[in-house]
């Protein structure tokens, strides 16, 4: 007798993904659709937004309906969309480092002080991908890139960003994590987490965030292993994992 | 029976995007706009709407492009430095085509200028201002009775055509006060439904709001849609007033406040004797090129004059329409003056 172990989420299209071998937008992807799958959304109530930057075409790989917003104004679209639709209608926000924390972070700091009842997916791979590897707002001290050639240097760039730390300091703030992608436990881990969050705008209890470490080893320089043992060794010292905000009996 | 009630521009305005449909305002404030956000802000929830003061102008428009991707009928307004930011934002509203209301109360500029009325936000309205090619549907209201008129139909021109419709207005329509008539509130159930929305897919159908097409002729082809669109406003939109223009051998020609103090020049100088005439653009995206034209093709007409208060934006349109057939001259005041009737006057007379 054959059992079906694994198979695709049917919040997911056929379309082929465009990522690169070891890239997390995939493993990032999969895990919002098994948890809007498994936590029984229907489909015909979600709505999902796509970012620029390496996740763009987010739309083609969702099996709903959704927007493709301005470079970092993705937090600003899904309130005017979500206040239209009101809380019968889920929205996900999905958003890359350069998105989130450079360009759109007033975007995001204000949908969380207002309390928008989205949940927000940050994918913080420490570099802009999509533009071939400059320095993003998270990028590590030290970290090469295009734009830091000879490393991060705190004279010149100054420090990285912790967004998840930062948003948590706002009382709109109902839910923030943050997760890793390294190994097969902390996906579980991630997963978990992005289903809270789900849950939270299901319960009407407004703003949630998981922010999670992501390998890039194209833009890094480093083979897809390699990327994971770096995101351990080297970017969680920096990021630590963990919840950062928790109000939901507040809410 | 309605009766005419004395309200400011702003707030008019306001009352009359309701009217017409408007359930969500996204806005941040900024002079000589602030009473749209401020009368939004107590109105919209008496009548099952929403307002959000945004964190920024930026904020404000995509704000307006995630509650139009709803198919809610969603409106933001603002002053010149305020409408820069929202340009990214236009674009791709315009790109996705979809509908909505924006309004610009145009102070005086470039830079931070004055909070007092100009009308040097011309191009960046008609020609673009955002990237890329793409036009709005833009009003330019002369008195407050026209300003709700006209935004009171713009949300159904925007749903109708899939456009933003954009009015030109200026400090003084804001700030002034006028008796107006307000009209019915609009039925919203008897609206078309927005079969295109991101509301939810269907059982068969996704519905995707996008604007990036990275195959050539598609995006070709999404372009050429869009202009499609605009020559149809061109066809059935283009609106302008034309008044004692038959005989009149010079031909003033001005939008908005400028009109009414135009208007008041032409009927002196008639009472002098004069052959003067006005022509008033209401639409100037789409520009009413046609009516222009055929004006200068008069016999008995010797010139225009354009008066603008910018060094000479809109004046550009009036000659592309006369195409060398009369001469075009200029009159403009800037920085926040305003010139008067009898400015005009001198200049028709040729004494300035
Ligand atoms: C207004 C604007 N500025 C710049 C860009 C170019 N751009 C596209 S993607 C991107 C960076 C994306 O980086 P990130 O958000 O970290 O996502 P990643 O690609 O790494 O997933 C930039 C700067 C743009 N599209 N729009």
């Amino acid at each position: 007798m054959e059992k079906v172990v694994f198979q695709k989420s049917n919040m997911l299209t056929d379309a082929p993904l465009h990522f690169c071998p070891g890239c997390s937008h995939g493993i990032a992807n999969r895990l919002i659709a098994e948890c809007m799958e498994e936590l029984n959304i229907d489909k015909k109530n979600i709505v999902g937004i796509a970012p620029v930057g390496c996740a763009v075409f987010n739309y083609n790989y969702f099996d709903v309906d959704m927007i493709e917003a301005a470079h970092g104004r993705a937090p600003a679209v899904a309130t005017g969309l979500k206040r239209v639709l009101g809380n019968d209608k889920f929205v996900f926000v999905y958003q890359g480092d350069g998105d989130l924390a450079s360009i759109g972070a007033a975007e995001i700091i204000h949908a969380a002080a207002r309390c928008e009842n989205i949940s927000v997916v940050f994918i913080n791979n420490g570099i802009y991908g999509m533009t071939g590897g400059q320095m993003a707002p998270t990028s590590l001290l030290g970290q090469k890139s295009t734009t830091s050639q000879k490393g991060r240097d705190i004279g010149r760039n100054g420090y990285p960003v912790k967004m998840s730390e930062m948003l948590a300091q706002l009382d709109g703030a109902t839910y923030i994590e943050r997760v890793s992608t390294h190994d097969a436990a902390n996906v579980r881990k991630a997963k978990q987490a992005i289903k809270t969050a789900f849950k939270c705008q299901l319960e009407n209890k407004g703003f949630s965030m998981i922010e999670v470490l992501s390998a890039c080893p194209t833009n890094w320089g480093l083979t897809p292993v390699k990327a994971m043992e770096h995101i351990k060794n080297d970017v969680i010292p920096y990021y630590p994992l963990g919840v950062f905000a928790d109000r939901r009996n507040e809410k | 029976m309605s009766k005419k009630k004395l309200m400011k521009g702003n707030e008019a305005i306001a009352e009359a995007a309701i009217r017409g449909g408007c359930r969500y305002f996204f806005g941040y404030p900024i002079t000589p706009q602030n009473e749209i956000p401020e009368y939004m802000s107590a109105r919209l929830p008496e009548v099952g709407g929403c307002f959000i003061q945004s964190e920024s102008e930026v904020s404000a428009i995509n704000m307006v492009y995630g509650a139009a991707s709803a198919g809610a009928r969603a409106m933001t307004s603002s002053s010149s430095p305020g409408i820069s930011l929202k340009q990214e934002g236009i674009s791709y509203i315009a790109t996705a085509e979809l509908p909505c209301v924006v309004i610009n109360m145009v102070r005086g500029g470039p830079g931070l200028g004055t909070i007092f009325c100009a009308q040097g936000d011309y191009f960046q309205a008609t020609k673009g201002g955002g990237h890329g090619d793409y036009h709005m549907l833009v009003y330019t209201p002369s008195t407050i009775q026209e300003a709700v008129d006209l935004v009171y139909e713009a949300f159904d021109k925007a749903d109708q055509y899939r456009v933003i419709t954009y009015i030109l207005g200026d400090a003084t329509i804001g700030q002034m006060m006028e008796p107006v008539l307000l009209p019915e509130f609009k039925d919203l159930d008897k609206l078309p439904k927005k079969e295109w929305a991101t509301t939810g897919r269907t059982d068969t159908e996704r519905h995707i709001v996008n604007t990036l097409e990275m195959n050539p002729d598609k995006l070709e082809g999404m372009i050429k849609h869009m202009y499609h669109t605009y020559d149809e406003l061109k066809k059935n939109e283009t609106r302008y007033e034309e008044y004692l223009c038959d005989d009149a051998e010079i031909i003033l020609c001005a939008y908005g406040t400028v009109s009414r103090i135009a208007r008041t020049a032409v009927n002196k100088l008639r009472a002098e004797g004069m052959k003067v005439g006005l022509f008033r653009p209401i639409t100037v995206y789409p520009f009413p090129e046609e009516a222009i034209g055929k004006l200068s093709e008069h016999n008995c007409l010797k010139k225009f004059l354009v008066t603008e208060l910018s060094e000479g934006q809109m004046i550009e349109d009036v000659k592309l329409a006369v195409n060398g057939r009369k001469p075009v001259e200029f009159f403009g005041r800037n920085g926040g003056n305003v010139m008067t009737s009898e400015d005009l006057m001198s200049v028709v007379k040729g004494e300035k």
